[in-house]
């Protein structure tokens, strides 16, 4: 496996943990998130200033999960006021602050960003390994979640707010720990990033990237662990497989997204869905079904 | 004086905002859509103003031209794009319009070019001197029109058959369709207006940089939808005051907070604050 592929795996696996996190925010819990990437940046910029002050790297991306899982709570807080709409575009408007506050501030890299980050000293192969345990350690932690009573209090809020409240669901408690944990994954990331790529712009954690994240979700069918997934990795690997539309990447991005919601909203995951019934209903009768 | 001249511009940006909000908070008030793919007709609005400027030397076509093909595209997006979709959950329409759009700004960029185009001829420069402050000719044709256009939509709403069926349609389609008002059409003659009113404020803005670019769209309609949002979404004169307010806040807050915050994030740092203190937005309640 030659450099290129081990960096792109990894960066596959950065993008699950990612897109998990979003996942569990809008999917599981039916808040739309337009502003993901400002946790992704809020994890790897918290990673990289630490770093560079000499935390121990183990450290810093625990304490990037922790800083973005703060942000979502207050974020989440936010939410608790207001609803989908609204939410939509004040997770927006969150995402354009971070890129403000940090763009600003020099302390914070401005414009040019952070360079000069250090290694995490395991080599790419060895930090691929990493980042792939970490990803499948958050695909089993969504998966564990959505089976959950948790999972259940996370699906009737997403279905109906006001009725989930009559039956004594704490709504508020809800969203905001889905916010917590879908941030937190998203600092995880972050920091993983951070020392993958070991200079960060802050045009890498801007809306286009919330939006791409969104996709990753929004294809995979939203809510579903393993649509995730498998969108996550086809929308990381397609511009590399097809290079002649790396031109066209955002192009073909766009589009997408605007098929899969036009034509079959609930991503590769309800399309599977739909396949397999439809397999099954062709089975001959006297065989069971599953 | 400054403050005088701050306020001079913002208002002027907080009216280019309210032309371009109201079409916004006119797609929300009948559907429930955000409909974020109206960046990509305010983009396009500035591209065929300026292609049918430059080709025909004539401003006033040039915006008739761009607002009347523009209206009709915002019409073809609400048959091609919405209607099939109106019984899904709101993300659905939300996420199919984002992705119209980037798509929308890919395709500007791949046709007319990254670097975007130019008047060959750009009119309406010329200063003017008001109470002592200098304003191009293209900063008061913006405030104008926009007084302008949307004098003429209150008058629509207010005073007119079709007017009174689109407001009836808003506030209870149920009810207006057993009156026999074609919501349908409504809704054809909502997105057409919003969408002209769009592109004739894309033109303007382009007066006034010289420019067309592909991303254009992007940062004017961010801050339109946190506008509509202030403004009550669906609420037509709260956006235009939340325009206005933002526009002028804007302009005060780079001077005294820019050090700390860029010009875009105050828009929506200003959002935050408020929908914290009133989280249905200023004006809620139509």
């Amino acid at each position: 496996m030659g450099i290129y592929e081990i960096s792109l795996a990894t960066v596959v696996g950065i993008n699950v943990i990612l897109a998990l996190g979003l996942n569990m925010i809008s999917g599981f819990c039916g808040q739309i998130s337009l502003g993901h990437a400002a946790f992704y940046g809020i994890g790897a910029y918290t990673a990289a200033l630490l770093a560079k002050t000499g935390v121990p790297i183990w450290l810093t991306i625990a304490a990037g999960m922790i800083s973005a899982g703060v942000a979502g709570l207050v974020v989440g807080l936010a939410s608790l006021r207001v609803r989908h709409d609204f939410l939509a575009i004040t997770t927006m408007g969150v995402g354009f602050l971070f890129l403000g506050i940090v763009r600003q501030q020099e302390l914070l890299g401005g414009e040019l960003g952070i360079s000069g980050i250090p290694s995490a000293g395991l080599g790419k192969i060895g930090y691929l390994v990493v980042v792939l345990v970490i990803a499948l350690l958050s695909a089993a932690f969504s998966l564990w979640i959505k089976r959950s009573w948790m999972g259940f209090a996370f699906d009737a809020v997403a279905d109906d707010e006001d009725t989930a409240r009559g039956l004594t669901v704490d709504v508020g408690a809800y969203k905001l720990a889905a916010f917590a944990m879908g941030t937190a994954m998203a600092g995880v990331a972050g920091g993983l990033y951070t020392f993958f790529a070991r200079f960060l712009m802050p045009d890498d954690f801007g809306f286009i990237t919330s939006i791409t994240v969104l996709s990753m979700v929004a294809v995979g069918g939203i809510g579903s662990v393993f649509g995730v997934i498998a969108a996550t990795i086809i929308l990381t690997l397609m511009p590399e497989f097809f290079r002649f539309i790396s031109d066209y990447k955002l192009l073909v991005y766009g589009t997408l997204l605007f098929a899969v919601m036009r034509f079959a909203p609930e991503g590769l995951a309800g399309f599977t869905r739909g396949l397999l019934a439809r397999i099954r209903e062709k089975q001959p009768a006297g065989e069971t079904t599953e | 004086m400054l403050h005088l001249e701050l306020l001079i511009q913002g208002l002027i940006h907080g009216s280019m905002y309210a032309v371009i909000a109201v079409g916004l908070t006119l797609v929300y008030g009948l559907l429930r859509i955000l409909h974020v793919a109206h960046a990509g007709l305010f983009a396009l609005g500035g591209y065929l103003g300026l292609l049918i400027t430059n080709t025909t030397t004539s401003l006033p076509l040039g915006m008739m031209g761009s607002a009347i093909i523009v209206g009709g595209c915002g019409m073809l997006i609400y048959r091609l794009c919405y209607q099939p979709i109106l019984d899904r959950p709101p993300y659905v329409a939300l996420i199919a319009s984002i992705g119209l759009f980037i798509a929308m700004e890919e395709i500007f960029r791949l046709v007319f070019g990254p670097y975007g185009l130019t008047y060959s001829n750009p009119p309406l420069q010329s200063q003017v001197t008001l109470m002592g402050i200098h304003l191009r000719a293209a900063e008061i044709g913006m405030v104008i029109s926009a007084l302008l256009l949307l004098g003429m939509l209150s008058y629509l709403s207010q005073h007119t058959r079709i007017g009174i069926a689109w407001r009836a349609t808003v506030d209870d389609p149920d009810i207006a369709k057993s009156f026999g008002i074609d919501t349908i059409k409504v809704r054809y003659l909502n997105f057409f207006i919003g969408s002209a009113l769009a592109a004739i404020a894309g033109v303007f803005i382009s007066l006034l940089s010289n420019l067309v670019e592909p991303t254009m769209g992007g940062v004017p309609s961010y801050k339109a939808l946190a506008i509509i949002v202030l403004g009550g979404l669906g609420n037509v004169t709260g956006t235009l005051i939340a325009s206005l307010l933002l526009g002028v806040v804007e302009a005060f807050g780079t001077i005294y907070i820019g050090s700390f915050l860029d010009r875009d994030a105050i828009a929506f740092a200003f959002l935050i604050v408020i929908l914290m203190i009133r989280p249905q937005g200023l004006f809620a309640g139509k």
